[in-house]
């Protein structure tokens, strides 16, 4: 069913926000990610060797240890910042739906809305 | 009580509890045999994907793995535990969204194509036995090393148990058994962790242990470990890209070990078991926390096995050895052949004394062991060391720092008991979950998908039951007569994953536009690249031409391979049709999960 441009119009202005928004939280956590895994593990495990974290060589502490935790508390952050996201979007939604009732043009396709899942 | 007997006791009290929950969790529907009915708590689902991912590898052999390579195992720790990283952001509350039963699945419908659907099954099914053959191959190692009775032996009784438990509860039942099984694993291998650390450096936690002193010596451990490494001709413990590992083959192979984990189909269809797409987040925060607790450990493990094999070993006469010594030499995990001084050398170059045995037959180690005994007494047989050195069998086998690790630290008999009932709680939990990929592969997506969409409920739970019992009985036989290639299969298991699943899963998600010829050339490109690889050079002697990538790093650039195919082909055809476009954004959108779809409605709107 290719919905009418003006109804979709409006839940696709707060679906794409937020879909800009998780962009944005999930390309600041893969860049840590990348920085402290494949950096800090591996590419510049050499260079920090010269430091030392609680008797461990750095680069080598970053390979076994510092890695690990600093991937856990990554996703642990990321559940956080979503499931926040997750309910200012619902808000948002619902906003959007009781706009589209009041407004006599799209009122009928606007309760259809809600299931397009 | 004997060890034998203590073994006797857990693996009967852990066999029967699993037995207890697989027929409290018995199923009815197709519904609860492939996901559960998605109404697992994310916690529980958090222990059962642990337990799923922790194979008797990671239990068994990732720690001695660790003790080998020094600065390099963490490429393993990094590769495993970053993957979920990538499957947290990327994968899991999508596909959860998405909200059917497999990986092929989601193939199959976002790019429209029985062929990407084909190609998926195959890759699932493939993976998934590389694997459990390895699963049924520990079960029978661990019965046959704790209770003294033959590998086969062991694997018909691994056999028998998940093949009870995984018919009679499907994926709810693999789920509760998983939960049981991750704190019968996790509290095995932590106790001679805490154990040998109090032991050696005074300090309960053995994260803390491996960065402290040791008792009694005053230098710190890791430096002693260098430096009895530099004195015995190994490279150093704790220093980077030294040896055959350089930086560019650590980054592959890691990077390829992450986008393989992410890309695993018995690891995602984990999240499909969950209530939400909160549920699918939260979920993979409380897997990796539980995995953390082994992988943060191992290392440890690793370091302080190091230092007691070496201190404890080198340049000892018969009468000063310690006692694990003799336990573990019967079964060939360890040998020793000496250069006629009576005293034991264990170094990295040709003055070594230690070995194993590898896969060579008793005899055949018999034989060198007589060749060596005359050579020694009046130089006529052979050197044993040299036969050994060259067959590529320097050094302890590695399953041993694990196995061994509770009598090193001198523990009570009950724990070393323990960690039988452990390793085989990891091999079980990642077969079962493995089985159950390949049951919901064959049954769901080829013979209910692809050939007869008209199969009721009752006969398509009858097919996914007995799929998943010729999956056991085909995975037995794996375990008895393991194909050579196992070992390699799993840097293949690993490679392939990374090139082809990953890669086609991420653009599914993320690109509105990327179609389906673009994907399935992809997916192919990336196979066939990664595979003509790996065959290539681990059975044709072919270099490693691409810029000295060893086989197990290669998927990474197999994932590359796809990732450009299939976005430098997709402005040249057309972009998904309005129908995949619409559940392309459903899946982005968290609103509206609510209880699981029905799967016939579903497949009626196809």
């Amino acid at each position: 069913m290719p919905p009418p441009i003006a109804p979709t119009g409006g839940a696709r202005s707060a679906s794409d926000h937020y879909w800009r928004k998780n962009l944005r939280i999930m390309g600041i956590l893969l860049m840590i990610w990348a920085l402290v895994g494949l950096g800090a593990g591996v590419l510049f495990a050499d260079f920090l060797n010269q430091w030392n974290l609680g008797g461990y060589p750095l680069g080598f502490w970053f390979a076994q240890q510092g890695s690990i935790i600093v991937f856990v508390v990554l996703i642990l952050v990321y559940a956080l910042m979503m499931n926040r996201l997750d309910r200012e979007h619902h808000v948002d939604l619902e906003r959007e739906r009781i706009a589209q009732k009041s407004n006599p043009e799209t009122g009928e396709s606007g309760t259809d809305d809600g299931g397009t899942r | 009580m004997s060890i034998r007997a203590w073994t006797f006791l857990f693996v009967g009290v852990t066999f029967t509890l699993y037995l207890v929950i697989a027929w409290l969790s018995r199923v009815k529907d197709t519904k609860g045999f492939y996901v559960a009915g998605q109404g697992i708590p994310a916690a529980a689902n958090g222990m059962a994907t642990a337990a799923d991912w922790m194979s008797a590898a990671s239990f068994i052999s990732m720690a001695g793995l660790i003790s080998t390579l020094g600065y390099a195992g963490g490429m393993y720790l990094m590769g495993w535990t970053g993957g979920y990283v990538l499957l947290a952001l990327l994968l899991a509350p999508y596909l959860r969204k998405f909200g059917h039963f497999t990986v092929p699945d989601f193939i199959g419908d976002r790019y429209r194509s029985d062929t990407a659907r084909l190609v998926a099954v195959i890759c699932a099914v493939f993976v998934s036995f590389t694997y459990v053959a390895g699963q049924m191959r520990g079960v029978g190692i661990v019965f046959s090393r704790f209770l003294e009775v033959d590998v086969s032996v062991g694997v018909y009784v691994g056999v028998g148990i998940v093949f009870i438990y995984a018919t009679l509860g499907g994926m709810k039942g693999i789920t509760w058994t998983q939960v049981a099984q991750y704190w019968v694993l996790i509290t095995a291998f932590l106790t001679p962790a805490i154990a040998i650390s109090l032991d050696l450096t005074g300090a309960a936690i053995p994260q803390i242990g491996l960065g402290s002193t040791l008792v009694g010596e005053g230098t710190a451990l890791l430096e002693k470990l260098n430096q009895i490494h530099a004195d015995l001709g190994f490279s150093s413990y704790t220093e980077p890209f030294v040896g055959s590992w350089n930086k560019l083959n650590v980054f592959c192979v890691t990077l390829a070990l992450m986008a393989g984990t992410a890309g695993l189909p018995h690891v995602i269809v984990r999240f499909y078991t969950v209530k939400s797409v909160a549920a699918a987040r939260w979920s993979a925060f409380w897997a990796l926390l539980f995995i953390s607790l082994l992988y943060l450990t191992a290392p440890a493990i690793g370091g302080f096995a190091r230092y007691t094999m070496l201190d404890g070993l080198h340049g000892k006469t018969a009468q000063e050895l310690p006692a694990w010594f003799d336990t573990w030499e019967k079964t060939g995990l360890i040998l020793w052949l000496d250069n006629g001084d009576g005293r034991l050398a264990y170094t990295g170059d040709e003055r070594n004394e230690i070995f194993r045995s590898g896969a060579m037959s008793t005899a055949a180690i018999g034989k060198i062991k007589q060749d060596h005994a005359l050579w020694l007494s009046n130089r006529t047989g052979a050197d044993g060391r040299v036969v050994l050195r060259q067959a590529g069998l320097s050094g302890p086998d590695r399953d041993i720092i694990v196995l061994a690790t509770p009598e090193m630290a001198g523990l009570a008999r009950w724990i070393i008991a323990f960690v039988a009932a452990g390793g085989l709680a990891a091999a079980l939990s990642t077969a079962s979950g493995l089985l159950l990929v390949i049951s919901s592969s064959v049954a769901h997506d080829l013979y209910y998908r692809m050939i007869n969409p008209k199969a009721t409920e009752e006969k398509r739970l009858l097919v996914g039951r007995g799929v998943i019992g010729v999956a056991v009985i085909i995975a037995g036989i794996l375990g008895i007569y393991p194909p050579g290639f196992v070992s390699q299969v799993v840097a293949f298991a690993f490679g392939l994953a990374a090139s082809s699943f990953f890669p086609v899963i991420v653009l599914g998600i993320f690109s509105l536009r990327v179609g389906t010829v673009p994907a399935v050339a992809g997916m192919i490109a990336g196979i066939t690249f990664t595979a003509a690889y790996i065959l290539g050079s681990v059975y044709g002697g072919m270099s490693s031409w691409a810029f000295g990538i060893g086989p197990q790093g290669i998927g990474a650039v197999g994932m590359v391979v796809n990732f450009a195919v299939t976005l430098g082909l997709t402005p040249f055809f057309p972009a998904p049709d309005a129908g995949v476009q619409e559940l392309i954004r459903s899946i982005r959108e968290p609103e509206g999960v609510g209880p699981a779809l029905n799967i016939d409605a579903s497949v009626e709107a196809d």
